[in-house]
């Protein structure tokens, strides 16, 4: 496998980009793993690049009903950020950007982790209070977050309108500086090489259909399209999907699964320098570095499993971008998909053991996935290879619906995680 | 955009007069003091989410403003029937044999 380094493009820029091997090979399935990994998105590649990489575990196969990185890893828009208001959630979302900063070295793979700025628009007297409690509170966590006026935000993302009689004024804004980006894509492909380069099998079009427990009820392995493979322990991935897998194995959990939409203009030259947010109207922008403008929409109201959505939320949300942005008044949008997110009652992630001995599971990330991924993959990683939770997910259990220890960012910011 | 038979209006409307409410036929528990903290949890917060035939509630919002039930498919969205609330769960399979 190439290393990448200044010399290693160099020379295969001069010999014609013709002597580049491939960066992880398509192996057939063995008939037993130590771990098997269902979901090769982010957050499954990077649990198995963890366990390859700090746990010594490469007995690991990593499985997926598409292609790596085809599912919300690809679909969403990218937005890295940790200001959230509970001590919980902080540490967790604080520690992927802490592992976000030296991601694309540690890989040897440039992820394009752009610290570009996220912006949180206030449009009410109830927002700005609201942002400056979470200001207070990230700051307590040691999360950096600060207050902008009006003026400041404009200073700082010059295409935002703050005209007083604007149909979204903007009261001001809570600015996380180390938040940004990153190349979603990028992500998945550069945890996908490091864990295949450690001896971690990343097999394609392998769906898991059925979760298969002896007749004890421990753990035997799990049945695929392409045969029954034999696991000592199995992490469950599988984002929107993950209730349909995990009731294979009679494991019920808290989850709803949403069509969540985004989609991207035309690209046009560098104009939008950080990452914006409306919560209070559903709007998220950034600009990748292709050009195009990147919008995120919101959930639709019904469960769905068609990655499609409905048009009246494209509607809402461009029409609340054309507010906040009329620059953008006359800019063509070039497609819109949606991504099916799994959405647990008080919006927070779950990265937990389960009743079944050997049998763990990472999701419930809900619209807000991405951000996470290297810390969700580390602590995952570390649940597996342990059998017990890391101190940061410790509190993300699934056995926090029964015992009422919510960790309810849902009534912290009723939207957009 | 979804087309939305309500059962009352008797008219096919379009999405956006509607709003969604969640999985149908959850029953409150009868008896909440002696209701164990595993069943509160079932109550409250775990859903069937299936991928396939969904029985849930909408409202006409701006409408007629009532709750009724309906039957979806969370594939392909189409909704396979809609019924008023209180009324007995359609058995499935007459469903989906009509929907043919």
């Amino acid at each position: 496998m190439t290393h990448f380094s200044a010399f290693s493009l160099l020379k295969n820029a001069l010999t014609g980009n013709r002597n580049w091997t491939e960066q992880w090979p398509d192996p057939e399935p063995k008939a037993e793993y130590d771990v098997i990994i269902v979901g090769a998105g982010g957050h499954g590649l990077g649990a198995a690049y963890y366990l390859a990489r700090e746990h010594g575990i490469t007995n690991v196969a990593v499985l997926d009903k598409g292609w790596l990185g085809g599912g919300n890893t690809g679909r969403n828009t990218t937005i890295i950020r940790s200001n959230y208001l509970y001590d919980e959630s902080a540490r967790l979302y604080d520690h992927a950007v802490d592992l976000w900063e030296g991601l694309s070295q540690e890989l040897n793979y440039n992820v394009m982790f752009s610290r570009r700025g996220v912006l949180m628009l206030a449009h009410t007297v109830h927002d700005v209070q609201s942002f400056k409690r979470h200001i207070h509170a990230n700051r307590l966590n040691g999360v950096d977050n600060r207050w902008l006026t009006p003026k400041e935000c404009k200073a700082y993302c010059p295409p935002l309108s703050i005209s007083p009689d604007a149909r979204y004024p903007v009261l001001g804004g809570a600015l996380q500086e180390r938040a940004g980006t990153a190349r979603h894509d990028a992500v998945a492909w550069g945890y996908a090489r490091g864990a295949a380069k450690r001896g971690v099998d990343i097999i394609q079009n392998c769906a898991v259909t059925a979760i298969r427990r002896h007749p004890d009820g421990s753990l035997a392995g799990v049945e695929t399209t392409r045969g029954f493979i034999k696991a000592k322990k199995v992490g469950v991935s599988a984002a929107g999907h993950t209730s349909v897998v995990m009731q294979t194995a009679d494991v019920r959990l808290p989850l709803e699964s949403f069509p969540l939409q985004a989609l991207v203009s035309e690209p046009v030259k560098p104009v939008f320098p950080c990452v914006v947010m409306s919560n209070a109207v559903h709007a998220y922008i950034s600009q990748s570095d292709k050009g195009e403008l990147v919008i995120g929409s919101g959930t639709d109201q019904y469960t769905s499993y068609s990655q499609r959505g409905g048009l009246p939320l494209i509607e809402h949300t461009v029409a609340a971008i054309t507010e906040i942005f009329p620059i953008f008044n006359r800019m063509r949008m070039l497609r819109k998909w949606g991504g099916i997110v799994d959405v647990t009652p008080d919006r927070s992630a779950i990265i937990s053991k389960t009743p079944v001995g050997g049998l763990y599971v990472n999701c419930g990330w809900g619209t807000g996935g991405f951000k996470a991924t290297p810390g969700a993959a580390h602590t995952f990683a570390w649940t597996i290879a342990k059998d017990e939770p890391h101190p940061i997910n410790a509190p993300f259990t699934m056995e926090r619906f029964r015992t009422g220890r919510l960790i309810d960012e849902a009534a912290a910011a009723a939207v957009a995680h | 955009m979804l087309l939305i038979h309500c059962p009352y209006c008797d008219e096919t409307l379009p999405e956006v007069e509607f709003t969604y409410a969640g999985q149908a036929h959850v029953v409150r528990p009868a008896d909440p003091s002696s209701t164990s903290d595993s069943e509160w949890e079932a109550f409250l917060f775990l859903r069937e989410n299936p991928k396939g035939a969904h029985y849930e509630r909408w409202r006409h919002l701006h409408g007629c403003g009532r709750f009724f039930n309906a039957v979806r498919d969370t594939v392909s969205d189409r909704f396979l029937t809609t019924y008023a609330a209180g009324a007995p769960r359609p058995d499935l399979s007459d469903l989906i044999e009509r929907a043919k």
